[in-house]
């Protein structure tokens, strides 16, 4: 009745791990810790500490930065449930700090200004599990062959719209279905093709979905949105923007969680959609500058 | 005979369950609505977010239908969120069973890059120590008469609990490929 097995810490069971746990729930952007006990108080499987939310970042322009580490103490210390915070693509120094505060998981987000133009963070190497952006399953192979324990598709952060998140994940859900009826010569070319490494294609392939947990991100703003993106194929969703940025947070945060936890009832849907107030503005996305994209940041 | 076993499906890993499950002589049910769990022989709360799972659950009137289901002497099982939502207390406020008399303590050993893969022992499961998977797990702090301690860490730390036909456990066995806990506790809803 007494342990006798050695322990080990951060392996890839207990990085995925993690992300499993969240599956079926609503992460919320939050910039103060009273943002952060509401979303914890709505039902927020987890918060992601960050200095503006992204429809600011995009109002105010400038260089969007890793949150003040003041600020990620501050809404670790309010929250019992994970605390996730973004770094800029690339900056592994800020991905060290993020992990020296002892953030849950990390986003390497597109959201904020890339560091590096051609390098991702190697995120193997830390102890703390990172998620990344993806907008089809060649990036997000990309990003689990460097590390990452769960990814997300990138949308359009700030907009409001929901286009893009369901563009990003119908194409990866296209393509982890189309790669189930290849044979093994066709999966080498096809993971040349898409610039995937050829072990995790293969093993997206065998298991018939991503290796890692998937969720949806970039524009989800009501709960029809955030059902929507789970009878799409979403493992769960991130709300950004969304929340904060409408006029009773409160309520709108609830509703869009039980929307991720009933997207098959409509009626269910419906009635948490009644009198939510004003939802966030909005920006369509056509109506964005190419370069005014974040999506596109990333490779 | 194919055994429905339901699992609540508010948030967290229920679909490891169900796979898990799904490996045995079982048939998974995925409890949304309280009306889901007609015909079940059996409960698993998974591993998720306590707080989140608790609030749901509070929402769509689960208490008292999962509690009178432990009365009619079904088995319930939680895995690590499932623990914690079947303890008596938990040192603050928030949605919880009260089926187990015990006391958790939640994140117990901190924030996740103190989550970790071990090997125990646990009383009950013979052969090879059972690879338990612990991720931003909670412990046992106490335990009331009748609650029977099924394992420890090395250090007397308690992450495994019975009473009766109702069990906690403060890791993750659906993480793993060992399907020795869901086969006992099937074959356990089985016979109830």
């Amino acid at each position: 009745m007494s342990s006798n097995g050695s322990v080990s810490k951060n392996t890839e069971t207990v990085k995925r791990g993690l992300a499993q746990m969240l599956k079926g729930g609503v992460i919320m952007d939050v910039v103060t810790a009273e943002q952060a006990r509401i979303a914890e108080d709505a039902g927020a499987a987890a918060v992601m500490a960050l200095e503006r939310v992204p429809a600011d970042i995009r109002a105010d322009g400038g260089v969007a930065r890793m949150a003040d580490p003041e600020k990620v103490l501050e809404i670790q210390a309010a929250v019992t449930i994970p605390v996730m915070a973004k770094c800029r693509i690339g900056h592994f120094v800020e991905a060290e700090v993020l992990q020296a505060l002892g953030v849950d998981y990390i986003d390497e987000s597109e959201v904020l200004t890339p560091a590096d133009e051609e390098h991702h963070v190697a995120k193997s190497g830390f102890d703390v599990p990172f998620v990344c952006g993806c907008r089809n399953l060649g990036e997000a192979l990309r990003r689990i062959g460097e590390g990452a324990a769960m990814v997300r598709t990138k949308g359009e952060a700030g907009t409001g719209d929901v286009v893009e998140a369901v563009r990003h994940m119908r194409r990866v859900m296209s393509e982890l279905r189309q790669i189930q009826h290849m044979r093994p010569d066709e999966l080498f070319a096809y993971a040349k093709e898409i610039q995937a490494p050829l072990n995790l294609v293969e093993e997206a392939a065998e298991l018939g979905r991503m290796p890692v947990v998937n969720f949806a991100a970039g524009g989800i703003a009501t709960p029809s949105d955030a059902a929507l993106m789970m009878r799409l194929g979403s493992d769960g969703n991130f709300v950004g923007s969304g929340i904060f940025k409408s006029g009773d947070p409160a309520q709108r945060a609830r509703a869009i969680v039980e929307a991720t936890t009933n997207f098959e009832d409509s009626a269910l849907v419906a009635e948490v959609s009644r009198n939510l107030g004003e939802p966030m503005v909005g920006i369509a996305n056509s109506s964005l500058q190419p370069e005014e994209m974040l999506a596109g940041r990333g490779w | 005979m194919s055994v429905r076993i339901g699992v609540l499906a508010l948030q967290g890993d229920f679909a490891e369950h169900g796979a898990m499950l799904g490996r045995l002589d079982a048939e998974p049910v995925e409890v949304r609505q309280v009306s889901d769990m007609h015909g079940i022989a059996g409960l698993i709360i998974p591993g998720g977010e306590s707080t989140t799972i608790g609030k749901l659950m509070e929402r769509y009137g689960f208490r008292q239908p999962i509690r009178d289901l432990a009365q009619a002497g079904k088995p319930i099982w939680g895995t690590c969120a499932g623990l914690i939502l079947m303890a008596r207390d938990v040192g603050r406020c928030q949605p919880l069973l009260n089926l187990l008399d015990i006391s958790v303590e939640r994140n117990a050993f901190g924030r996740q890059t103190d989550s970790f893969e071990t090997d125990l022992e646990i009383e009950g499961i013979g052969g090879d120590p059972f690879p338990a998977v612990f991720i931003r797990a909670p412990v046992v702090r106490a335990v009331g008469p009748g609650v029977q301690v099924l394992s420890r860490l090395e250090d007397g730390t308690i992450v495994a609990v019975r009473r009766g036909r109702l069990f906690g456990t403060a890791f993750h066995p659906e993480l793993t490929g060992d399907t020795r806990l869901h086969a006992s506790f099937v074959e356990m809803a089985r016979h109830a």
